[in-house]
């Protein structure tokens, strides 16, 4: 069975009605994974409720397909700075994402090294918890420590502890220009040190990653003037690393690294690790399969046959590590007295247990 | 300001409550004579001071926990402490409380450039922390202004913000994790060197928590490479509004300004009196502060000028050495300082969309008027995060109360408008009472939810944040 509430009162509605479980779906036509529940679809609460371009100030309902925001703010050349991006082909999902997906996996791309993630520049959230009322929090200014922040703990929730109706971000003018460094010769262990020596200088690098044909790239943003000044300088500085050729129109590279574009289509399940940057070379060499690098290192993406304990066969690591496509997504197990804080905090918003998680990224 | 009434059960078994806190901590880490708790009987909201019933220093995470599972066991309030900064009664003890204080543990633990962290014992002054990585070419982005005194765990608990946090973000952007000892004294690592949380963010509902739901012993923090230079411009404006209107043009622009530092006419004159910058005689100015080689700043600054010719400036003051660049921060930075000289204030701190900046500031004008009051504004301009300071005299009956008042219709204002109570300073005992003007009681009801699961007792700084009334029945 699918719901889709068209307003906020047929949400609280829909969720005070049920007895669970409940598959929150950020909308569209994907088709529902594996598993029991009733399909409750945010896509009927969309559209762009406030937005205030002096003020780098959008609020948006949360079921709003991620491409219609895009339009939005680049007819004002704004953008979400923590550069949204589209896992969809990776994972085998049909479907357009919805902002509200976005949020509930606290998706971010490349430019999430500089900018911060979707965490960071989400400033507001309405959200239903399991009971259907109403909770806000946050709002639509950019500095705001009025009471706890909720708003964190609903980004990257995966739909566990309410439904999202409605959330706000601040926003970045989009950049003037920008060119993308590449150093082809570099292989992805290798990569991670010229990486980390580029976001260690003051040249304001907004992308750091590795994929197989391009090799190690380095995205600099800005001013015209301010960006020939920095690639001048971090090309000179990269040059012991091997040779660095400069790409000026990279939005293609980037968006292939944002969708983990040379792992899409290959057999195996999907891991993606967040660790200390300079562990990733050890934990490459012990994975031994077909990756792509994002945040100097500190995201790695990796296709392993299923069944493979990647956990295991990467460790030691500090971090975490998902399975993103095999059977279920999958998190890291939390350290004991974390884990009974976490599910201290979904009993509390969720106390009859309903909601199952998100599959709207 | 209503207080709730100290528990004397506890007042009666202060004796044992020390006596048992001396059994697990080292003898100089309990003090209770009440000439040496004096110095904690309040933080920088110095109007509303009490006795704490003792205070303990720890040097170790070990000691902290030692220390809370005392207190938990005996039932007694705590209170965590770092520099006493607070604006807004965060750190004010109770009669009944214990305070522990963090000061000693000031330790850095990791300097990892190549991962760009560091880690230290939450002790550690704000300004330290660039202090132990500056040498490296790095730097800790957040930069209240209290730096020089407030410790990191005063900033993770207030999410604190800055003048360049317009470009780098408040506390909670930089805070990679912790080590979070909670009210039973369990020790738990919370985030860590690598992006994001695994599970559900704790560690973003923890910052900004005010010390309610565990004391933080040790920090991880994100650093950033220096850059290579800075300058500042100021501006002079012959109305608010024309001040109002240039940020929001700079803003849309595109260029990124670090700061943008706004100070209206009283505030100006005060500052001027005070540390004699050299400020123009205007209705309002701005600090814009652009960061980069040479190069970049040049063309930075040639977009804000081609801006600012559009709005009618008075002045448009480019620093031309590094001594004219203090000079144009110097008027900002003893803002503050110079109108204590002239009276007491009260430093508010609510954020407004900055599209409503002239607005407001007009209405609040007429409020403080109406009050027969006097306000200065100096804030943070390109985040709309106001600081009007309500001038009164604490030796005038009735004054304090007056301003008090006046500053509680000018935060009602700025959540109408779309804002909030609070945008760097946190709620503490000041805004308490006035949640209920940003919130529901469903809002704060969830909010509440998250300290049941943490501190399900209510003992770790309990009668802060919410209005007393709304927790009355968990605090017991
Ligand atoms: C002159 C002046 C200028 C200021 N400028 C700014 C500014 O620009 N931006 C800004 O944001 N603030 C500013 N402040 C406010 C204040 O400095 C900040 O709130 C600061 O972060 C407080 O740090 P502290 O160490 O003094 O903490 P305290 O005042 O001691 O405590 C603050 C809060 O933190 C809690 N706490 C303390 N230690 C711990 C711990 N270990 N674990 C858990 N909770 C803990 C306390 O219980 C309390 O609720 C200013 C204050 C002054 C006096």
């Amino acid at each position: 069975m699918v719901m889709r509430p068209r307003d906020e009162r047929e949400l609280a509605e829909a969720i005070r009605d049920s007895a669970g479980p409940l598959r929150v779906v950020g909308g569209g036509t994907r088709p529902v994974c594996a598993g029991a529940g009733v399909v409750l679809e945010t896509g009927g609460l969309a559209g762009v409720r406030l937005y205030e371009p002096a003020a780098l100030t959008l609020v948006v309902g949360a079921g709003t397909p991620l491409a219609e925001v895009e339009a939005v703010l680049e007819g004002a050349r704004q953008r979400l700075g923590f550069e949204p991006v589209r896992w969809g082909a990776l994972l085998n999902a049909a479907g357009e994402s919805t902002i509200g997906g976005v949020v509930a996996a606290n998706v971010s791309g490349p430019r999430r090294l500089q900018a911060g993630a979707c965490r960071d520049a989400l400033i507001g959230v309405r959200f239903f918890d399991g009971h259907g009322e109403v909770i806000k929090n946050g709002g639509r200014v950019m500095k705001n420590v009025t009471g706890y922040d909720l708003v964190k703990l609903m980004a990257g929730s995966w739909g566990r502890l309410g439904v999202m109706s409605e959330v706000a971000f601040k926003l970045q003018p989009a950049a003037a220009a920008e060119a993308t460094l590449l150093l082809e010769g570099l292989g992805a262990g290798e990569a991670v040190a010229a990486l980390s020596a580029a976001l260690g200088s003051p040249y304001e690098v907004s992308g750091a990653g590795w994929m197989p044909d391009a090799g190690a790239m380095l995205r600099l943003e800005g001013l015209a003037e301010s960006v020939a000044y920095r690639v001048a300088r971090l090309s000179a500085q990269l040059a012991r690393f091997g040779a660095v050729r400069v790409e000026r129109d990279g939005a293609a590279l980037w968006r292939a690294l944002g969708e983990v574009e040379p792992l899409q289509g290959l057999a195996g399940a999907v891991w993606r690790f967040s660790v200390k940057p300079s562990e990733a070379p050890a934990i490459l060499a012990r994975l031994g399969c077909p990756v792509v690098l994002d945040w100097g290192g500190g995201l790695i993406w990796a296709v392993l046959p299923e069944g493979v304990d990647a956990r295991a066969k990467a460790a030691p690591y500090s971090g975490h590590a998902t399975l993103m496509r095999g059977p279920g997504v999958v998190f890291e197990p939390e350290m004991p007295g974390v884990a009974a804080l976490s599910a201290g905090v979904r009993a509390k918003f969720d106390p009859r247990g309903i909601f199952i998680g998100s599959e709207g990224a | 300001m209503q207080m709730p009434v100290p528990n004397p059960a506890i007042l009666a078994r202060k004796a044992a409550i020390v006596a048992a806190l001396r059994a697990v901590l080292p003898a100089d880490a309990v003090i209770d004579d009440p000439h040496e708790t004096r110095a904690y009987e309040c933080d920088a909201l110095a109007a509303y001071r009490t006795q704490p019933l003792a205070v303990v220093l720890p040097r170790s995470t070990a000691e902290v926990a030692a220390a809370l599972r005392v207190c938990h066991g005996l039932g007694v309030p705590v209170v965590p402490r770092g520099a006493g900064t607070s604006l807004s009664g965060g750190a004010m003890p109770s009669q009944d409380a214990v305070i522990l204080g963090v000061a000693r543990m000031a330790a850095v633990l990791e300097v990892d450039t190549a991962n760009r962290f560091v880690r230290v014992q939450a002790g550690r002054t704000n300004l330290a922390v660039t202090a132990a990585v500056e040498g490296a070419g790095f730097f800790y982005a957040p930069d209240p202004s209290s730096q020089l005194a407030c410790l990191i765990a005063g900033n993770i608990a207030m999410n604190s913000g800055g003048a360049h946090c317009l470009k780098y973000g408040v506390t909670t952007n930089n805070l990679m994790g912790v080590t979070l000892v909670t009210m039973a004294g369990e020790v738990l690592e919370i985030g860590g060197p690598y992006a994001d949380a695994g599970g559900l963010d704790l560690l973003g509902v923890i910052c900004g928590s005010e010390g309610q739901l565990g004391v933080v012993t040790e920090a991880t923090l994100r650093i950033l490479p220096k850059p290579e230079g800075a300058r500042p411009v100021l501006i002079g404006f012959g109305s608010s509004e024309g001040a109002g209107a240039c940020v929001a043009e700079i803003i849309r622009a595109g260029v990124l300004p670090v700061a943008i530092e706004f100070m209206d006419r009283p505030c100006i004159r005060a500052t001027e009196d005070f540390a004699h910058a050299g400020y123009p005689d205007c209705e309002a100015l701005l600090i814009v502060e652009v960061e980069g080689a040479e190069a970049e700043i040049a063309e930075q600054l040639g977009l804000i000028r081609q801006i600012a010719m559009r709005h009618d400036p008075v002045e448009f003051r480019e620093a031309q050495s590094e001594d004219e660049a203090k000079r144009i921060w110097l008027g900002r930075k003893s803002a503050f300082g110079a109108m204590g000289q002239i009276n007491d204030y009260i430093c508010l701190d609510g954020t407004i969309p900055v599209s409503a900046l002239p607005a407001v500031l007009r209405r609040i004008g007429e409020m403080a008027a109406a009050a027969g009051l006097q306000v200065a504004n100096v804030f943070h301009a390109g985040d709309g995060n106001m600081h009007p300071l309500i001038l009164y005299d604490a030796n005038l009956a009735g004054d304090l109360e007056r301003g008090e008042a006046l500053g509680a219709e000018i935060l009602k204002l700025c959540v109408e408008v779309g804002g909030c109570l609070t945008g760097e300073h946190g709620v503490g005992i000041e805004k308490r009472d006035l949640m209920g003007a940003q919130f529901s009681g469903a809002d704060m009801e969830a909010q509440m939810r998250v300290k049941d699961v943490f501190d399900p007792g209510w003992l770790l700084n309990p009668a802060k944040v919410f209005p007393l009334a709304l927790s009355a029945a968990r605090r017991g």
